[in-house]
């Protein structure tokens, strides 16, 4: 029998720019078991949202993800809405739904270009991100902002798009159509890459339904599942747009995934900028009443589930956030093992890990011992800091 | 005496110049390949320079003298090589007999350095890149022997690099026949490999390896095989254009296409580097013991029908 060694991935690695850690256990090449840690990156967003105002929480939320940053806000504004009941004006639903298919396009663009640099293949890398800048400069016309385009208000937008911007920016986005059609055809004709990626990781729609991955993860293991399609939130529901579905689940699925999917995003950011109705963009919440709400958006990882409670006062009395990533890192686990370390990195970048937003405060309990409850962690904190404390001799 | 400015000048000083210019010609072309600026013509001496400056750092538990050895015996056989590939330009019959079997060993020791270099520094990351450029090593050393066996077999059965050139002098460049065609594209295939380019970096590939056997070199060390790597950009391009281009020839406008044949051959490898992904060992080496292998036969069987 071989030998059994470790090899670590972090807990920092030049892979990803976020702290994360996986030990894998090999054979020569061949993985045999795999320890995910994540959780280096604790951040408190929940707890800290408690502490803020409806509206502050927003912005707060916005901050969860560098990439993904309309999804939250989105979410959260439409469980906030939900405690309330209301309807968002129609013009309002219109700019929201184009700057969260604007984020998807530029989601996809940067996970593409990131699979090509851990693929070796850097020519794609740079280029995926030329295209992308393109897409961030039609972000900063729109909303002001290249990431981080704080448009999101409970009840509305906070911006409005100007009428005389528009032809500029279809003219961007039609301008950027050739060059990703080559991309897309340098991607997917690749021999080379084929090699790499077909067969490589596979997530069988099996798997995929019981660890309940989501977003472009499932889709490509054949599980027809999107929330702009099952659940129609935005404008969604009225405009043309088909969902990418493919049946491998391995690794060149996932990229063939959210290559068509980039198409689709501008298909429908161009409907909607075509159809843009007039009218309000904010229905102007005065107060939020006691109650709890939930809303759920399908990012460009997955489902961003959000849920808020509110105690009539103006904060969030409870504020939970679930990313995306908190479903798919698990199946990490089942299509990893058994294959080798050189793909051990690209299957791994395939769910599009996004950990810091993920990250949170889990206890883990062994059999007979307590769960630790709220009061308990304080308690511990506490004591924890009076031993630094004792330790370094401060009093 | 006059070896010795062999050694100093040509081996060392000229190829280490044209190999840090070629290492910028290459890494401009790829920067403005993928919409980005480039660096300026002396940072690769630079970066050997600051890496000079730095801090030799030797892991704890590691095998010291080994661990600094390894990169010196891999800088050591480049410039050997190179002295010798300029002897033979310069001068037909200034060499010895069965100089291309010397070249040919030589040629190994910078991949068995790194592996050696790897292995010493005691991290499985540095022993998982080591271990792929051993099975890398296995992998393209049979096609690219039977592909310098036609260049070998067209001039007369000759083992000494003088009497290829003189013989391609005289008739012409190798490559212009059919055989020499198909070993120029095994040779061109290995030198990606030697080179340790993509698509065949995977010993070193950055994001799964984190640069693999060279993980744990800092300081000199670092800086003795990156300059050994730019050598070789310079060293494995030249051993090609002599085994089956005619060499390089100190006349005239032969000066010119000399440059010019350099040039095209660097040009390939940065354009083979851009378009690939990196490909797993166990594909390369089904890529050279299969495909490769079998091309480097035919042309050999062609060389031996005078084809």
């Amino acid at each position: 029998m071989a030998k059994k060694t470790i090899v670590p991935i972090g807990p920092y690695h030049p892979l990803q720019e976020e702290p994360e850690f996986f030990t894998l256990t090999v054979e020569g090449e061949k993985i045999v078991d795999i320890d995910v840690r994540v959780g280096w990156n604790h951040r408190g967003i929940e707890k800290l949202s408690e502490s803020k105002s409806f509206d502050q929480s927003t912005f707060l939320v916005e901050r969860i993800c560098g990439i993904c940053s309309t999804s939250h806000p989105f979410a959260y504004t439409r469980a906030v809405e939900d405690i309330i009941s209301i309807e968002v004006p129609e013009r309002a639903k219109y700019i929201r739904t184009i700057i969260a298919e604007g984020e998807r396009i530029h989601s996809h663009l940067l996970w593409l270009g990131l699979a090509g640099h851990f693929l070796g293949y850097n020519t794609v890398y740079m280029w995926a991100w030329k295209l992308r800048e393109e897409i961030l400069d039609v972000m900063e016309i729109l909303s002001g902002n290249r990431n981080n385009y704080a448009m999101f208000k409970p009840g509305g937008v906070r911006r409005d798009i100007n009428p005389d911007d528009i032809p500029g920016v279809v003219k961007k986005i039609d301008s950027i159509i050739p060059t990703l059609v080559m991309l897309k055809k340098a991607v997917i004709d690749d021999p080379v890459l084929h090699a790499r990626t077909k067969g490589v990781g596979v997530l069988t729609k099996e798997d995929s339904i019981s660890y309940c991955a989501l977003g472009p993860t499932s889709r490509a293991s054949g599980v027809a599942r999107d929330i702009r399609k099952d659940c129609p939130y935005g404008v969604y529901d009225k405009l043309e747009w088909d969902m990418i579905v493919t049946q491998n689940g391995d690794v060149f699925d996932k990229l063939l995934v959210r290559v068509l999917e980039t198409f689709e995003s501008i298909k429908i950011v161009k409907q909607c900028l075509k159809d843009l109705p007039k009218g309000e963009i904010d229905a102007k919440i005065k107060n939020i009443p006691p109650g709890e709400g939930i809303g759920h958006i399908e990012a460009p990882r997955g489902e961003c589930f959000h849920y808020v409670l509110s105690d009539g006062t103006n904060r969030p009395a409870r504020h939970k956030v679930r990313a995306p990533t908190f479903m798919n890192l698990p199946t990490y686990k089942a299509t990893v093992i058994g294959e080798t370390i050189s793909d051990a990195t690209i299957i791994l970048a395939a769910i599009d890990p996004c950990y810091c937003c993920t990250e949170r405060v889990a206890v883990r309990t062994l059999k007979g011992k307590k769960i630790y409850d709220g009061q308990d962690l304080v308690k511990l904190s506490q004591e924890k800091t009076q031993k630094i404390k004792d330790k370094m001799g401060i009093k | 005496m006059i070896y010795i400015y062999y050694l100093l000048v040509l081996g060392f000083l000229a190829t280490a110049a044209i190999g840090l210019v070629a290492s910028w010609i290459d890494r401009k072309v790829t920067a403005r390949v993928q919409y980005r600026v480039g660096p300026p013509i002396l940072q690769p001496l630079i970066d050997i320079v600051k890496l000079l400056g730095k801090e030799t750092l030797i892991p704890a538990g590691s095998s010291k003298i080994t661990f600094l050895a390894a990169p010196v015996l891999g800088f050591a056989s480049v410039v050997v090589v190179s002295t010798l590939l300029w002897l033979n330009n310069i001068n037909f019959n200034q060499s010895f007999l069965g100089d291309l079997i010397v070249v040919l060993y030589l040629l190994t020791l910078p991949s068995i350095s790194i592996i050696i270099g790897g292995f010493a520094s005691r991290n499985p990351l540095a022993s998982i890149g080591a271990s792929r450029e051993m099975k890398l090593i296995l992998a393209y050393e049979l096609p690219f022997i039977l592909a310098v066996l036609v260049p070998v077999i067209q001039s007369g059965f000759s083992i000494k690099l003088g009497e290829i050139l003189n013989f391609q002098a005289q008739n012409g460049a190798i490559i212009g026949s059919l055989s020499g065609v198909l070993a120029f594209i095994v040779i061109a295939m290995c030198i990606q490999a030697k080179l340790a380019l993509v698509p065949f970096d995977m010993a070193e590939a950055e994001t799964e390896l984190i640069g693999g056997p060279l993980v744990e070199y800092s300081g000199s060390g670092l800086a003795m095989y990156k300059l050994t790597k730019n050598m070789l950009l310079f060293v494995l391009p030249f051993f090609c254009m002599i085994l089956l281009m005619g060499g390089f020839v100190f006349s005239g406008i032969h000066i010119f296409y000399g440059i010019l044949k350099y040039i095209g051959l660097v040009a390939l490898i940065t354009v083979i580097r851009n378009t690939n992904p990196r490909v797993r060992i166990d594909q390369a080496v089904r890529f050279f013991w299969g495909p490769m292998t079998i091309i480097a036969i035919v042309a050999v069987i062609l060389a031996l029908n005078g084809l």
